[in-house]
């Protein structure tokens, strides 16, 4: 079934994409190079499938009600965070819109809880996580890669079973160790459990090891140090990877939910989604759904904006990242 | 090449340092948490070894809800999001103008905090006393009666949870099937229209089979993350999900360690080596049942 321009494909991409059985990274210029070539060879058109405008109009209305569906709850965030607590709670049948929008809400979202907390709280530990998270990846990943020593098949396979078993497993007893350790309510508590990740020491395993040997014989004779070979040849080449590990962390670290509420039940170490939870169940009084959705935004945008920034960036990093279920 | 043993296990210690102690140890201990009987977080005693803590939780009400509530919504979300994440990336393919647009909207709710947005759709669902809320207005357009999604009947409940789980999940699905519908080579297509084949049977007899591989890895990774769902519930529902109907597997498993109902990791412990167990169980069916259709 496999064919030879896709074959070709996946030997460039390489095992930098692990995942994609047929999928390389950057798959979309792969594979519109390789729409173009055919377009060459075939006068055919190779891409339409749907060439009949009936269907064509059918295919846009479908794409923009699924966009409509993805968009409205963050148009009725916005409209129901800039709407006045009074004109809220008065409307019987929520209005679509609103005239007199009024910035009350983010005001009290930062007075009437500690959001500033909760956000400084989060931007602290998606720093401190990932940073340590990455040296701690770049050094396992060196030795896989690039270091010869006995048992590192032995240990490379026992990491890789690791990512197969789920993270509730080991909480329950990560959640007795830290209470025993007095970590709770700590940064260190809330950080330490996830700053060894096997499936990012795999992903960045598997393209040190595609820089070529001659390289660090070359950088030897040169008497380079390993771990400068490791810092100014390695790293640079591999800096993609890098990229795409960190902006997956970030995410996970600024959504992490379950550890936190486990490990923290003092307001001023709550990281924005424990903060958001309660929010709703003690802030404002349980009604002022206006200020909550001004929260919501609050917490929502950061991700959002770094999104549409890096946009490019972080879907190829999902892509190629996607074996992390 | 040399062997480097000692500097390499020193570059290694940071790693394994951190997985001994945070997954390895906790994954025997896991074990051995759940089959000692009567254990307690205040008075760290246990009383004896055996199969209680399972027998418990396979008698608690509360643990075969979760396990029915978590079931109805791995087989309602899996299917529906993978068909329906399929029918968008095969419209996202066909299309050139606003493809970038439309790409860029479906990534959306990848990038957004799950308990955020879950308090959104609450409000979007609830009825309360002064108003109906925004999608009862649609139903009653339609010409019914208002439900209360959120504090209501059982399956108008469920019926949320899995709404709320599937627009978080469509857009992972919809990224990995747009690129591997993107990565079919156009020659087989245009050889089959040359053929004079049909588009359904085009894609049925060379789309399908050709991203099988792809849509089978959705399934698994579909089916595992929809076992282990949690914070789409707390968002919809609260913490408290016992009292909502609405609790599952995990959610149990965090109720057994932690809160008003916590200070039994044992308990927890059996009930996250019966959800691996689940896990394990549908992981092989699901490459039993693959052999036969996907085509590497």
């Amino acid at each position: 079934m496999k064919n030879k321009s896709l074959q070709k494909a996946k030997k460039r991409a390489g095992s930098a994409a692990p995942v994609s059985l047929h999928v390389p990274a950057g798959t979309g210029n792969a594979a519109s190079a390789a729409t173009s070539r055919a377009g060459r060879a075939f006068p055919v058109r190779a891409r339409t499938l749907n060439h009949k405008p009936v269907s064509s109009a059918l295919t846009y209305t479908l794409l923009t009600l699924w966009a409509i569906m993805v968009l409205f709850p963050f148009y009725w965030m916005l409209l129901s965070s800039v709407k006045s607590y009074g004109a809220y709670s008065s409307e019987y049948v929520p209005a679509f819109f609103t005239l007199s929008p009024t910035f009350e809400n983010y005001r009290s979202a930062f007075t009437a809880v500690p959001l500033g907390k909760y956000l400084l709280n989060t931007l602290v530990f998606t720093a401190v996580t990932t940073s340590v998270m990455l040296i701690v990846t770049i050094f396992a990943a060196f030795a896989f890669a690039r270091l010869d020593f006995r048992g590192k098949n032995l240990v490379f396979t026992f990491f890789l079973a690791l990512m197969m078993l789920p993270n509730e497993l080991v909480i329950v007893t990560n959640f007795v160790t830290v209470t025993q350790l007095d970590l709770r309510n700590t940064f260190t508590g809330l950080i330490l459990p996830s700053v060894a990740s096997v499936f990012y020491i795999y992903l960045l395993k598997e393209n040190f090891a595609q820089i070529p040997d001659s390289l660090y014989y070359a950088a030897k004779v040169d008497g380079t140090s390993d771990l400068k070979y490791l810092f100014k040849v390695m790293l640079p080449i591999c800096k993609p990877t890098i990229i795409t590990i960190v902006i997956l962390k970030v995410i996970e670290c600024w959504n992490s939910f379950v550890w936190p509420r486990l490990i923290t039940d003092d307001a001023s170490f709550f990281l924005v989604s424990n903060g958001i939870q309660e929010i709703r169940e003690n802030g404002f009084g349980r009604e002022n759904i206006p200020a909550m959705m001004a929260a919501v935004v609050v917490i929502s945008v950061p991700l959002i904006v770094l999104f549409l920034i890096f946009r490019k960036k972080i879907i190829e990093g999902v892509l190629r990242g996607g074996m992390k279920g | 090449m040399k062997r480097h043993n000692n500097k390499a296990w020193l570059y290694l210690l940071p790693a394994v340092l951190f997985l001994g102690f945070f997954v390895v140890y906790p994954l025997v201990d896991v074990f051995i948490y759940s089959f000692e009987e009567g254990y307690n977080s205040a008075s760290r005693m246990f009383f004896g070894v055996g199969a209680y803590n399972y027998s418990y939780i396979l008698h608690d009400p509360y643990f075969l809800q979760a396990v029915k509530n978590t079931f109805i919504l791995v087989i309602i979300t899996v299917p529906i999001s993978t068909a329906l994440a399929l029918l968008i990336a095969a419209g996202l393919n066909s299309i050139k103008a606003l493809k970038k647009l439309f790409q860029t909207i479906y990534f959306l709710p990848y990038v957004t905090n799950t308990l955020a947005v879950g308090l959104v759709f609450m409000i979007l669902f609830k009825k309360t006393a002064y108003s109906d809320g925004m999608i009862n207005l649609v139903i009653k357009i339609f010409g019914g009666g208002p439900v209360d999604f959120i504090g209501g009947p059982y399956w108008a409940k469920m019926f949320v949870l899995c709404f709320y789980t599937i627009w978080v999940v469509m857009p992972f699905k919809v990224l990995i099937l747009t690129s591997a519908l993107a990565s079919v080579n156009p020659q087989y297509y245009a050889a089959a229209r040359i053929d004079g084949a049909r588009k359904l049977r085009i894609f049925t007899k060379i789309t399908l089979p050709m991203i099988s591989p792809m849509i089978f890895y959705l399934v698994i990774t579909g089916f595992i993350g929809a076992f282990k769902a949690y914070s789409d519930a707390v968002a919809l529902f609260g913490t408290d999900l016992n009292v909502a109907e609405m609790n599952t597997i995990v959610g149990y498993i965090y109720d057994m360690l932690y809160g008003s109902s916590g200070g039994y990791p044992s308990y927890a412990s059996a009930a996250a080596i019966v959800l691996l167990a689940i896990v394990l169980t549908i992981t092989c069916v699901n490459s039993l049942i693959s052999r036969k259709y996907v085509v590497y």
